[in-house]
């Protein structure tokens, strides 16, 4: 049994989220191959040999796959798909828009942001905006499925010496061309792999209030982020949804400022290991999760809260 | 042009959900059920290409058992032209329905269909890349700005670091995010409309598709709940309390 991860980088890196990939992949115990598909992309597949516990790095380099589209990579993944067991890949938004691509080309089933390996055949993912979990079992000839980085500790970057071998792409399928991307800049940490988050929610009022989160994000060289609320209020753009149908964060602390707590936000957000709340409604939901509560206004707390960090820590 | 919308009925996003006490799935007995989010993201674009002028028709499409029906009023209410139910009552994953679409996709011929990026009930986002896939069309997932003109359409997509934007030929697949537009509200005379307009009912085995699971759940379970509750006075507690007691700063 081998198994196959799709690498997500741009090109010259990976991204933090191939190595948590990767971690689900070794939980079946086969021999691990990672596939980097994309232009120019060698230093990424060195990066990738060099994840411990690889055994072999497909390049797949061709200017096709500069900015890889679900019409042009799906044909890649399905042409490779039939030498493995398994094919994963992380839960990101270019995961979830090329492996059910792939999978319906294969007629197979794809199995959608797993939290658990329980067998190679069988796997746990949240349902309802995880406020259940199924366990469910695949009989297909070959498995694809994308993984709920949180749920799986990244492997080491480094310790690894895979060989790297170059796989062919197959033309592109002139469905589609990539035209541009407007990306966010910030010198700040990515959400879903920073270890401290501070969120706003619809109690911060306006897009402009939340220079007051990035000064205790600055402090604590954490990501900012937003409920859904947030974003549809137009506060901040949505690359920093968490929640059921944005990102999904787990860091070591979780700030929630503003945020009431509705369902579709504490999916995002509750397998977080130590979660605060700011909220002036002491009836809001958030309370019932949050560790440490502080009922009150957020614009007389949060200037306080960013004083005592200057104070406290170093 | 025609615009194929598929909407899906599923348990309404205000429902706290309960685990069925024999761990096969989540009480659906006597639950408040609603048209997708996403889906009603999705029949609103298919409206607003019509005011355009680039849309002629728009058909809402549901799947699955008779109270679907309901589903596709309210896609009829909002301003859809017609329906067209494919009864089961066959529990149907994403692959199956994308199988069932693809078979009225051959008979409708539409240019564009629309789907929500995911349903809130499964969360599977797998439905419309899986139709494009079937289709051998082109997909603009988790869509936040579309634009059609001359047989191509630019559609701007949410990803994880910001937007992208891709250019797509015709026939498409589009799947909707948040940010698309803001679903209108049917009025009284819409809705008092809509229960003259045709639904039309066919089934898995007359479209030739075979709908049955590929995935079978084992079991479903409740999530460990956290133990939250505790307040703090102060942001100087706060700080104090992470430092020392959570040590996570």
């Amino acid at each position: 049994m081998s198994v196959l991860v799709l690498a997500e980088h741009d090109n010259a890196s990976l991204k933090p989220a191939t190595l948590n990939a990767v971690a689900a992949a070794q939980a079946l115990g086969g021999e691990l191959h990672v596939l980097v598909a994309g232009a120019n992309c060698r230093p990424a597949a060195e990066a990738a040999a060099k994840i411990k516990g690889v055994a072999k790095v497909l390049l797949a380099d061709d200017p096709v796959l500069a900015h890889p589209l679900a019409e042009d990579l799906a044909p890649l993944v399905v042409k490779l798909a039939e030498s493995y067991s398994h094919v994963f890949a992380p839960t990101t938004t270019a995961g979830k828009n090329v492996m059910p691509r792939a999978a319906a080309l294969l007629d197979v089933a794809q199995i959608s942001d797993i939290t658990a390996v329980v067998a190679a055949d069988t796997f746990v993912r949240p349902i309802y905006a995880g406020n259940a979990l199924a366990t469910v079992q695949s009989k297909d000839k070959v498995k694809l499925i994308t993984v709920r980085g949180t749920a799986f500790p990244a492997v080491p970057a480094e310790g690894g010496s895979a060989a790297i071998e170059a796989t062919a792409v197959p033309g592109s399928a002139g469905l589609s061309t990539y035209k541009g991307a407007e990306l966010s800049k910030s010198e700040r940490p990515e959400l879903t792999a920073a270890r401290i988050v501070i969120s706003g929610g619809r109690g911060m009022q306006s897009g402009d209030n939340f220079h007051l989160l990035d000064k205790i994000a600055d402090k604590l060289h954490a990501a900012v982020g937003a409920s859904r609320a947030a974003v549809d209020a137009g506060f901040v753009p949505n690359e920093y949804q968490v929640g059921q149908t944005g990102k999904i964060v787990a860091p070591d602390l979780y700030i929630a400022v503003g945020i009431s707590g509705a369902i579709q936000h504490l999916a995002g957000m509750k397998d977080s290991k130590v979660i605060v709340a700011i909220n002036k409604d002491e009836e809001a939901p958030i309370f019932q999760v949050a560790d440490y509560g502080i009922v009150g206004d957020l614009f007389k707390i949060l200037p306080e809260l960013e004083a005592e960090l200057a104070k406290q820590v170093k | 042009m025609k615009v194929l919308v598929a909407v899906k009925r599923v348990i309404d996003f205000n429902v706290k959900i309960r685990v069925k006490a024999d761990k096969t799935g989540v009480e659906t007995a006597n639950v408040k059920m609603s048209m997708n989010p996403f889906d009603e993201i999705g029949v609103e674009e298919a409206i607003r290409l019509k005011e355009k002028g680039v849309a002629t028709e728009i058909v809402a499409i549901s799947l699955g058992a008779q109270p679907c029906q309901e589903t596709i009023r309210t896609a009829l209410a909002m301003g859809a032209d017609r329906g067209i139910h494919v009864l089961t009552d066959a529990e149907l994953q994403p692959l199956a329905v994308a199988k069932l679409l693809k078979a009225v996709v051959a008979k409708e011929q539409p240019s564009v269909v629309i789907l929500g990026k995911q349903a809130i009930d499964d969360d599977c986002n797998q439905t419309g890349q899986m139709l494009a896939a079937l289709l051998g069309w082109s997909q603009g997932t988790f869509a936040s700005k579309i634009a059609i003109a001359d047989g191509k359409a630019t559609v701007t997509r949410e990803v994880d670091g910001g937007l992208e934007t891709v250019e797509l030929k015709l026939p498409m697949v589009i799947t909707t995010d948040l940010r698309l537009n803001e679903p209108r509200y049917a009025s009284l005379p819409n809705i008092m409309k809509a229960k003259k307009k045709p639904i039309e009912q066919m089934t898995p085995e007359a479209l030739g598709v075979d709908p049955a699971p590929r995935l079978a759940t084992l079991r479903v379970d409740e999530p460990p709940k956290r133990q939250g509750g505790k307040k703090v006075a102060s942001a100087a507690e706060l700080v104090e309390k992470l430092r020392t007691e959570a040590r996570v700063i």
